[in-house]
């Protein structure tokens, strides 16, 4: 019964997956990801997640602080900030996180203040949304791993 | 038009009838004109017609305010009343005129006869007198004793009375001297009297004594006519002149009526013509006298002729002019007609006349006063016509004057309309957005259940009113012909994928299979509008959806020509099987949905060649959405594109939508050239196919073989390629649906092999035509015999262990896919969720396999395998500021089998590749804060430099450079925007390559490979 438990869970991750792709938050990159986890390294995916996780906190924190704090915010600043944004993003595949990263790069390439601003609420819920999806991913995946532990030796 | 024809006519008649009423003569000319030459007087009528109809035309046009118009045809009004006016009493004048004057004319013929007669009759008497005169003259004179006494001449005058019907009676009067005056009393017997005393005369020179009388006179015998004044005149003029001679009318002594003397002077021997009147006084022997009764004689007459009441006479002696006796007839004042006619009774000294009248005034003129009448009639009536002519042309200026005002308006208001509905609707839009997404956020929060439910109809309603919207603004954009179709490059088959995974949770939630197959014919590229492509498609598999509980629905895209020549082909296979459908539902025949079409209409010996042109330049797509829904009545099949026309009432309460969708649809096709039908068969299904006409893609059909496997996947394409030269096994029961499956496969550039059945597919797995990598069987064929399921399972795993085809299992949803896993206790395989979908499946693919290749290079692509010996034990440092790249490129980096070292900034870097280093190559980040990624390569050459100058030149040993002669650390540049890092910015300061970020496998593997290679042969 264990191993149907995993049968369905694995069901759940794919169709939760399925529907991130749909809405297009994911895209392959995500995969890659997941592929380049093994048992060298079989927390990778979260691993490299989680620090995603940290690191764009402390950019989304930074440029929410440069954007309100000042009034002649330092778009060259937010502009690496977002770069960076961009890069990991697109690293793990957070694809409308990457692309909002773009037309947030776009505004404060023309020192659009109110378009920043807009931005970077999109930018929030957007991060927001892939946050609490992938949480439920990994949790999903803890159930799994747990539910099918006990079968691995049997399959080998 | 009718209205000018009008006026031009009744210009004319006003122009012509004037003319023709005071003109007698020039109208009879005209009219003999007009028989004369015919075809002149036409030509002129025509020519008089058409100018005055220009006449008024121009009057119309260069009359330009209205108002003058007006007060132009007010005047013509009145002027036209007042012409009428006058002219038919022109017409009563003159005809009245007329008939005066013939009146006239018949009272003097009247009064002419009777004059002429009266004094014929007159003569007649007066010639019997002078013959009486003769008598006298030669009984009484001519013989001595006299024949005649007053017994014969009485007897005599008595019986000859017949002859003088207008004498009343004669006397003869002798010729007295006074000498003889004793002896001729003595003799008569008696003495001479006066006329007026009856007294002896008095003595005078002379006496006329009546010596014989006609018996009606005989009172006068005796009596001296010399002494009455009037006798007396008249017989001195009697006798001088010789002829008749007249009194003057006076009372006749007893009847008292009113007569006259004629008096003829008896001569004693014949006188010649010539005598003198002495001569004649002379010769006088005596005088005979007539009297004339005038009034009875007048009288007399009048009764002898016809109409004698009608006129009036009177006779007149008019010798003295001033004061005219009345002779006959009532003197009336009145003088109004009168006619006057001479007469003369033979006696020069005395004039008369004859006075006619008639009795009755004149009657009113009848037919003058109605004919007149008539005209004025006429003429108002035909001035009516015109002033209700004019009033209605007035009326209808004003009216199309008022209509162009409201029409200016009506377009106003349409603008107005337009711009608010796309206002609005933009306005509506932008929170609609908000709301949306914050309810988004608010579905990520903690919520219950039912809130989690209330949130998520709040978010359904709000997407429906936003399409809703988008779709009034559409059929707006439409219906004002402003929709402009997009001309761009895209791919087909990403926007059914798109579609497809937009309807895939509706399919799956209702337990419908959902398909699409796109024929290989189809090009990669087209360039058309994909948008509108998509909501066409969009639409028309939501009404599928909408009204399909069980069964399928599939979509397939052709070429026309494709289909064209398939036609014959499938009419045999389809009778020979008639489920063979993707869920074995029957559904409509989709080809009755386009018999009706025109390219396929127009089926002439001459289609091969359209095809060879389209093919060239446009690409002629039909698409048919196939459904087993309820289908359309037969009732409501022609209204189904109507915009706001649905089914029945009850539909948009139970399916909701606006049913603008399709007619949305039609006009989008119609716009893309193409065409929509449709077939449906109530309970069985409908078929929706439409063709659209895109244009081809040249750039793209030239490189189309080269990069094939790239472009069939129609996705970000890397990643997929993996697949290349694998092998699937698809075992499905269906042909259609395994055909849908293959076509998938072969997106992912897989090789297919077909089974029906598992038996099927042991045979072919047992029969190795080669080495199948894939198995993929569809949940019916699994579940309809679990025992060989489980067998065919087992026997997977135990035959190929590490390299046994990976089993899948294609289900339709989670529901059935669950009631399998409870029922079946066998090993269960991975679940591939239809609608099938290239990303899909290559995901979860790739998810299956990923595990699978871990220590299996055989399993992997040959960039992969060749990557992974590449790499293997290299030992390579990656750069980056960004801790997450950082770990992913260390991730997949190692998962080729290399040994990653990090650096997290540029200057970390080059102490790290500081000579002598382990470090077989570097991926370096370009974009990183303190030191980008040129300047850091740029260092670390000019280090390399350096050391390998220093070694040249034998400054330092070769071992403490561990041997290694000539220091070059390939350095690959990491970017995630192409653009922006150039191979020449890269390769000037000292990269030998780029790599995009994140790693493609395909792009990596040929960076690697050539600058791995240059080492390698540098090092030799």
């Amino acid at each position: 019964m264990l191993g149907l438990g995993a049968d369905r869970l694995r069901a759940d991750m794919n169709r939760l997956l399925a529907l991130l792709f749909h809405q297009g938050v994911l895209d392959e990159q995500f995969l890659q990801l997941q592929q380049l986890q093994d048992e060298t390294s079989p927390n990778f995916v979260s691993e490299v997640v989680s620090i995603y996780f940290r690191e764009s906190e402390k950019l989304l924190r930074n440029l929410r602080a440069l954007l309100l704090e000042r009034e002649s915010s330092d778009y060259k600043k937010m502009g690496i900030h977002l770069n960076q944004f961009m890069g990991s993003s697109s690293s793990i595949g957070a694809k409308r996180v990457r692309n909002v990263c773009v037309a947030f790069r776009a505004a404060s390439e023309q020192n659009n203040r109110a378009g920043c601003l807009r931005s970077l609420e999109l930018l929030e819920h957007e991060y927001c949304y892939l946050k609490n999806k992938l949480h439920e991913l990994f949790h999903i995946e803890q159930q799994r791993v747990m539910a099918s532990g006990v079968r691995y030796p049997m399959l080998d | 038009m009718v209205v000018y024809v009008l006026l031009m006519i009744c210009c004319w008649i006003f122009s012509e009838i004037p003319m023709n009423w005071f003109d007698d003569g020039e109208s009879m000319e005209q009219k003999a004109g007009f028989f004369g030459s015919r075809q002149k007087i036409w030509f002129r009528l025509w020519e008089r017609l058409s100018r005055s109809g220009w006449k008024i035309y121009h009057c119309y046009q260069y009359i330009g305010p209205r108002n003058v118009r007006q007060t132009w045809w007010r005047k013509v009004l009145v002027a036209w009343v007042l012409v009428s006016i006058f002219g038919s009493m022109s017409v009563f004048w003159y005809m009245n005129s007329h008939t005066t004057e013939k009146r006239k004319e018949t009272l003097a013929s009247m009064c002419d006869e009777r004059a002429r007669m009266l004094q014929d009759q007159f003569n007649v008497s007066m010639n019997h007198l002078q013959a009486l005169a003769i008598l006298v003259s030669t009984f009484h004179h001519g013989k001595n004793p006299s024949a005649i006494d007053q017994m014969t001449f009485a007897r005599y005058t008595e019986r000859t009375a017949f002859e003088r019907p207008l004498t009343s009676g004669v006397a003869y009067a002798v010729k007295v001297l006074h000498a003889q005056r004793a002896q001729f009393e003595k003799q008569q017997g008696w003495t001479i009297k006066r006329m007026d005393t009856h007294e002896p005369s008095p003595i005078h020179e002379e006496y006329a004594p009546v010596i014989f009388a006609q018996d009606t006179i005989s009172h006068v015998v005796s009596l001296d006519m010399l002494s009455g004044k009037e006798d007396c005149d008249n017989v001195l003029r009697a006798r001088a002149s010789g002829t008749g001679v007249l009194t003057a009318p006076f009372r006749l002594l007893k009847s008292n009526r009113l007569g006259v003397i004629l008096t003829f002077a008896v001569y004693k021997s014949e006188l010649p013509a010539n005598a003198t009147p002495d001569e004649r006084i002379q010769a006088t022997d005596g005088y005979l006298g007539g009297v004339f009764d005038i009034e009875s004689l007048v009288e007399k007459l009048l009764h002898q002729l016809a109409s004698k009441q009608t006129i009036i006479v009177n006779v007149y002696d008019i010798t003295n002019s001033s004061d005219p006796i009345s002779m006959y007839g009532s003197s009336a004042a009145d003088n109004s007609t009168c006619h006057v006619s001479s007469l003369s009774f033979g006696d020069p000294f005395k004039k008369h006349e004859m006075r006619c009248r008639f009795k009755h005034k004149p009657p009113l003129p009848w037919l003058e006063i109605v004919s007149s009448f008539g005209i004025l009639v006429i003429a108002s009536l035909i001035g009516y016509i015109f002033h209700a002519t004019m009033s209605r042309i007035e009326k209808v200026e004003e009216d199309f004057l008022e209509m162009m005002e409201l029409k200016k308006r009506a377009e106003a208001a349409d603008v107005a309309k337009s711009q608010f509905l796309a206002t609005v609707s933009h306005e509506i839009r932008t929170p609609m957005n908000g709301v949306l997404g914050m309810l988004q956020m608010l579905m990520d929060t903690d919520l219950d259940i039912t809130q989690q439910d209330y949130v998520r109809t709040a978010q359904d309603s709000g997407k429906a009113l936003v399409s809703l919207i988008n779709e009034v603004l559409d059929q707006a954009k439409i219906e004002s012909g402003k929709l402009v179709l997009e001309a761009v490059r895209f791919k087909p088959r990403a926007i059914l994928d798109d579609v497809l995974s937009l309807f895939s949770g509706k399919s799956q939630d209702k337990g419908i299979e959902l398909a699409v197959y796109i024929s290989d014919r189809v090009p990669e590229f087209v360039i058309g509008d994909p948008g509108r492509f998509r909501q066409i498609i969009t639409n028309l598999m939501g009404n599928s959806i909408k009204f399909t509980e069980k069964g399928h629905i599939f979509v397939t895209v052709h070429l026309v020509e494709e289909v064209m020549g398939s036609i014959e082909v499938e009419t045999e296979a389809s009778s020979a099987n008639t489920l063979n459908t993707l869920s074995g539902f029957p559904v409509a025949d989709k080809r009755r949905s386009w018999e009706s079409f025109k390219a396929f209409n127009q089926e002439s010996p001459m289609f091969p060649q359209t095809f060879s042109s389209t093919s060239s330049e446009f690409i002629d797509v039909i698409v048919s959405v196939e459904d087993t829904g309820v289908g359309i009545p037969r009732e409501s099949q022609s209204l189904i594109f109507t915009p706001f026309m649905q089914v029945g009432p009850s539909i948009s309460r139970t399916h909701g939508g606006t049913g603008i969708g399709l007619s949305i649809s039609k006009c989008l096709v119609g716009l893309m050239n193409g065409e929509i039908g449709f077939v449906s068969e109530p309970q069985i299904g409908s078929t929706f196919t439409f063709t659209a006409v895109f244009t081809n893609d040249r750039t793209n059909s030239m490189e189309y073989k080269s990069r094939q496997p790239q472009q069939i996947n129609g996705l970000s394409e890397s990643p997929l390629s993996e697949f290349q030269g694998m092998t699937a096994l698809v075992v499905d029961p269906r042909p259609v649906r395994a055909k849908v499956t293959k076509y998938y496969l072969q997106r992912l550039g897989m090789s297919v092999e077909m089974a029906n059945d598992l038996n099927q597919a042991f045979s072919s797995i047992a029969g190795g035509l080669g080495i199948i990598n894939v198995v993929l069987v569809d949940n019916e064929a699994w579940s309809k015999d679990t025992d060989l399921a489980s067998c065919f399972s087992n026997k997977l795993r135990k035959d190929g262990g590490s390299d046994s085809p990976k089993l899948f299992l294609l289900a339709n949803s989670i529901s059935s896919t669950k009631i399998n896993a409870a029922t079946s206790h066998v090993y269960f395989p991975t679940v591939i969720m239809k609608p099938l979908r290239a990303s899909m499946l290559a995901a979860s693919l790739q998810r299956a396999m990923g595990v699978g290749n871990k220590g299996n290079g055989r399993n992997g692509t040959v960039p992969l395998l060749s990557l992974h010996n590449l790499l293997h034990g290299k030992q390579i440092l990656v750069v980056d500021d960004n801790v997450v790249n950082l770990r992913v490129a260390a991730g997949a980096l190692k998962k080729y089998g290399a040994q990653v070292a990090s650096a997290d900034s540029g200057k970390k870097a080059i102490t790290m590749l500081k000579p002598p280093h382990d470090f077989d190559a570097c991926f370096m980040d370009i974009q990183m804060p303190e030191m980008d990624g040129f300047e850091a390569t740029r260092r670390i050459r000019d280090m390399e430099h350096d050391v390998n100058s220093r070694i040249r030149h034998g400054e330092v040993s070769l071992e403490a450079y561990r041997n290694v002669a000539h220091w070059h650390t390939p350095i690959l540049a990491m970017t995630a925007d192409v653009i922006q890092a150039t191979h020449e910015e890269c390769t000037k300061c000292g990269m030998d390559g780029y790599v995009s970020k994140p790693f493609e496998g395909e792009q990596l593997y040929r960076e690697v490979t050539r600058f791995f290679k240059s080492t390698a042969s540098k090092s030799q």
